[in-house]
């Protein structure tokens, strides 16, 4: 065991490196994309990509402080991302709009939160000592955009925004991260009591009908944010979260099948209630057809036109800034993916899904050496959120599975959800940095006082 | 617990790599069906807003791409002196398509004809923007304005201006013309309010293929007896001594009607006539006389070898309609056709390249409009050579049809396209259209007869006769003495 121990190490300069090698890419693209476009390269570019170059390093040197063993992939790894959508978002914009301006100070504001994370939370298992209160948050959140007063309305079919004075957010994006929360915190304190409890029909094990109660409420809740908000997305991503945590919190695959039969028929079911949801499969089988093409609402015009993008980008792309992504509806937000695809070719789309993939893997990776069952939960949940994200949207503007609008994470234009995913990866690296340090066999080392792991949960906030 | 994080990971992963399959779908497999839908209109937009070759006339620009400084569309095309030179660029519109030089010089203006490929292979190492090729005109500017003057605002004609060895255009205009920036312009809206004002002028030429110099077709009149002469001389039955028949009205064949000379001119002082004096007074019925006795295939031959119902090459670039030579005639629609009235029909540049044909010995030369395409590095890509279009008759009878065509200059009715110091070859042509008494004023011919070096063809439509006649032999005049003296 110490034999394994002493072979871990921080890996912060390779972490380092491969930042840099992040901050490259991220301001490389914008830079091409400027000169791609005949503008030079002016001053807001230097400052942009510098303060972001600088507050990339500082969560760097945060995690040199705070979490020297988290996973040296997840930084640079996001930070390329949402370099890239940076350079995507400031490509799109005319003369008349200012998002990538906007989606920079996101950013920043997002890396912020991130290091106050990585900087205050020196234990995830301080969390769970929030589980409760999270599910209320959550509750609250998600119910808010229907709030008068607050609520932004309805914004191209979903009522998920509320207002507050001049900038509008999607409560919901955060609420990933609270029911996250309260799921690993509910699961890994009574993960026992739902396995065992219960009686037995035949080789299925069913919990008792309390023990069931979080599913129902996942599942209820899921329904309501598709009834009252219109929001298939965001329904599917939190019941897929919550079957993900159920399922490796048990380890019960006829669960998380039950799960998966229930999201399908609830899916189903909406297409049949709700006219909006109908349109979008019609728009999905039909994309072709005239009539469903040339359709105002719920038509497949926007979904054409992005194939038509991606079609055009080919194997090896425009070009960032030689392609037409413009002519896409929701081109910096939802259909991303298109422009990327478009522009950068199926090589670069490759290589973002490729990085996608990997950031789910590391997430994967910390859950499986978390040494504690919130921890596993916590990380495998958030994680597998970002890998579901990735798929309902990507496999919807492929015309996989139906278009519903959810952000594409660290890409997508979009203040809430970047400060959302931000806040997921700290959390992330806090549970890796937690994972990967070696177990301190001695119940107290005095020799590395500030180095030590602190194992009194009340000392993980306490403030030197 | 372990194991079901890596069985998630597996579903997760199985994720990915179905939207990777999904990916690879659209951009490769599906790719090519997706680029060529009818709702993609990508190609389009994207060399619309694309930095096309310039089209030049004697080194200065008459068609360039400007920068527009928009993002979204880099480029808009611009028209210098754009109702000059229309009915030969076209336009180039996002919502119209193209027409003219625009459409059919397309692939070379962008860059992705064949001959440009190395070029093209350049810029993609070079990382250049894509550059289209300059195509420089035959065009001589000074020429082309003078003929464009010469037709008055507010009437309809036409001038061909060639040089009948070369078969090169030196000047082609008509009238009412347009300003192509109207319709190119980004503004839609703009460019389909102009579309529309313009579309309601009658005989404006917004496409080459029915309107303007190369597609409309038009009554001929008497400039078809230069037909008829070919055609009698060809025959064997017929020389230039011969006497024919001038008789003041004819009755037609198989008809009640009849076909009058012109009463205001001199044909009836003789009831016989020669060659000379017939086609000095263009008279009526020694020419329908003519086409009786020698037949309609005959005459259409001797139409088809001068170019009618032919095409004109593939050197001209413009849509072009080739005129008509009417079959199943009876006696009477025959004689009738034979003085380029009934159906016959000719394009003003048919009628040019007939002229062509007589002043350079009986070979017609193919039209040519471009005389060299540029690369982007200047480097001369393309630069026609004169080519041979088709043999229309002998030099012998070539030569004949100069001699009389000069005499209609010198004595004739065409006397107003004299130059002085310079012989002229000319013929004029009338063509009624109806009972409206107004015409189809015509007028081609060529100089110097002993050296064609500059054939004019001139139609003014819908005038009465003494405007037909002013503006049709004394703007041939300016305009052989314009390029002549020089």
């Amino acid at each position: 065991m110490s034999a394994v121990d002493a072979a871990v190490r921080p890996r912060r300069n390779i972490e380092l490196v491969l930042l840099i090698l992040a901050l490259v890419v991220g301001c490389g693209a914008n830079a091409l994309t400027a000169l791609n476009e005949g503008t030079s390269l002016g001053s807001n570019f230097w400052l942009e990509s510098g303060t972001i170059t600088i507050a990339s390093l500082a969560l760097h040197v945060s995690l040199r402080f705070r979490a020297k063993y988290a996973d040296p992939l997840i930084l640079p790894i996001v930070v390329a991302l949402n370099g890239l959508g940076l350079a995507m978002i400031h490509r799109l914009d005319t003369p008349q709009t200012d998002y990538g301006n906007a989606q920079a100070r996101w950013t920043v504001i997002g890396m912020a939160l991130a290091a106050i994370v990585i900087w205050f939370l020196k234990d995830h298992r301080t969390l769970r000592r929030f589980t409760y209160i999270s599910l209320i948050l959550s509750a609250v959140l998600l119910v808010l955009p229907l709030v008068p007063g607050i609520t932004a309305g309805d914004i191209n079919g979903a009522q998920v925004w509320i207002r507050v004075g001049s900038a509008s957010f999607q409560p919901g994006e955060v609420a990933k991260i609270t029911i996250g929360i309260f799921f690993a915190g509910y699961l890994s304190t009574n993960r026992d009591l739902i396995l065992l409890a219960g009686r037995r029909i035949g080789k299925l094990q069913l919990p008792r009908f309390r023990d069931l109660g979080p599913m129902v409420i996942a599942w209820l809740a899921s329904i309501g944010i598709l009834i009252f908000q219109h929001d298939l997305g965001m329904s599917i991503l939190f019941f897929g979260i919550f079957i993900s945590m159920i399922y490796v919190a048990t380890s019960r695959a006829s669960w998380a099948l039950l799960g998966i039969i229930l999201m399908f028929a609830g899916s189903v079911a909406a297409g049949y209630i709700f006219p909006h949801i109908a349109l979008r499969v019609d728009g999905w089988l039909n994309a072709f057809d005239p009539n469903v093409f040339g359709r105002q609402y719920g038509g497949s015009y926007q979904i054409v036109q992005g194939l038509f993008g991606m079609a055009n980008g080919g194997l090896i792309g425009t070009g960032l800034g030689q392609g037409r992504p413009d002519l896409v509806p929701f081109a910096n937000s939802d259909m991303i993916i298109a422009a990327f695809g478009e522009e950068l070719g199926l090589v670069g789309l490759f290589a973002i899904v490729m990085m996608y993939a990997l950031l789910v893997t590391r997430g994967m990776r910390a859950a499986i050496g978390a040494r504690d069952a919130f921890g596993k939960l916590l990380a495998c949940g958030l994680s597998a959120g970002i890998g579901l994200q990735c798929f309902v949207v990507i496999g919807g503007v492929t015309r996989l599975i139906p278009l519903t609008g959810l952000t594409t994470p660290f890409l997508a234009a979009g203040g809430s959800s970047l400060l959302a995913n931000w806040i997921i990866v700290a959390l992330l690296l806090v549970i890796s940095n937690a994972a990967r340090r070696p177990v301190d066999t001695t119940p107290i080392a005095p020799d590395e006082a500030s180095g030590a792991p602190e194992t009194i949960l009340t000392q993980a906030v306490k403030q030197r | 617990m372990n194991q079901a994080i890596r069985n998630a990971w597996i579903a997760i992963a199985a994720m990915f790599a179905l939207i990777l399959g999904s990916i690879s779908y659209v951009q490769v497999v599906d790719a090519d069906a997706l680029d060529a839908n009818q709702w993609n209109n990508r190609a389009i937009l994207q060399t619309f807003c694309q930095d096309r070759g310039t089209i030049l006339v004697a080194g200065q620009p008459i068609v360039q791409s400007v920068p527009t400084g928009s993002e979204s569309c880099k480029y808009q095309r611009q028209y210098l002196q754009g109702p000059l030179y229309a009915g030969l660029t076209g336009y180039y519109s996002n919502i119209f398509g193209s027409t003219g030089l625009e459409k059919s010089m397309n692939s070379t203006l962008t860059g992705t004809s064949d001959q440009l490929l190395l070029d093209r292979i350049k810029q993609l190492f070079l990382g250049q923007q894509p550059q289209g090729a300059s195509v420089e005109l035959t065009i001589d500017p000074a020429i082309q304005q003078l003929a464009y003057s010469l037709i008055p605002d507010g009437m309809r004609g036409s001038i061909v201006v060639t040089n009948p060895k070369t078969g090169a255009i030196i000047a082609m205009v008509s009238k009412p013309s347009y300003d192509p920036n109207q319709i190119a312009t980004q503004d839609q809206a703009a460019a389909q309010a102009a579309m529309t004002k313009l579309q309601g002028i009658p005989g404006i030429n917004l496409n080459q293929s029915v309107s303007g110099p190369t597609g409309n077709l038009l009554a001929p009149g008497s400039v078809f007896k230069l037909v008829d002469t070919a055609a009698a001389l060809a025959s064997g039955k017929y020389n230039k001594d011969s006497v024919l028949p001038n008789p003041a009205e004819m009755k037609l064949p198989g008809s009640t009607a009849t076909l009058p000379n012109y009463a205001g001119g001199n044909c009836y002082t003789q009831s016989q006539a020669t060659f000379d004096f017939a086609l000095e007074q263009s008279c009526n019925t020694p020419f329908a006389s003519i086409a009786l006795d020698l037949g309609q295939d005959a005459i259409g031959k001797q139409a088809s070898a001068f170019g009618f119902g032919q095409d004109a090459g593939d050197l001209l670039h413009l849509d072009y309609q080739g005129g008509v030579w009417p079959t199943n005639l009876d006696q009477a629609q025959l004689a009738q056709s034979a003085i380029g009235q009934f159906d016959t029909k000719a394009s003003p540049l048919q009628i040019a390249l007939m002229t062509d044909a007589i002043a350079n010995g009986g070979v017609e030369m193919k039209p040519s409009l471009v005389k060299t395409v540029r690369g982007p590095d200047l480097r001369v890509v393309d630069e026609p050579k004169p080519e041979v279009l088709r043999t229309s008759t002998t030099p012998a009878i070539a030569g004949q049809i100069t001699q009389w065509m000069s005499e209609v200059v010198s004595n004739g009715i065409a006397k107003g396209a004299a130059v002085p110091g310079i012989s002229v070859a000319g013929k004029t042509g009338t063509a009624e259209l109806g009972t409206s008494g107004l015409n189809n004023s015509w007028f081609t011919g060529f100089a110097p007869a002993d050296n064609p070096q500059v054939q004019v063809t001139i139609v003014m439509e819908g005038v009465d006769v003494l405007t037909g006649a002013k503006l049709t032999s004394p703007s041939a005049s300016k305009i052989f003495e314009a390029v002549l003296k020089k």
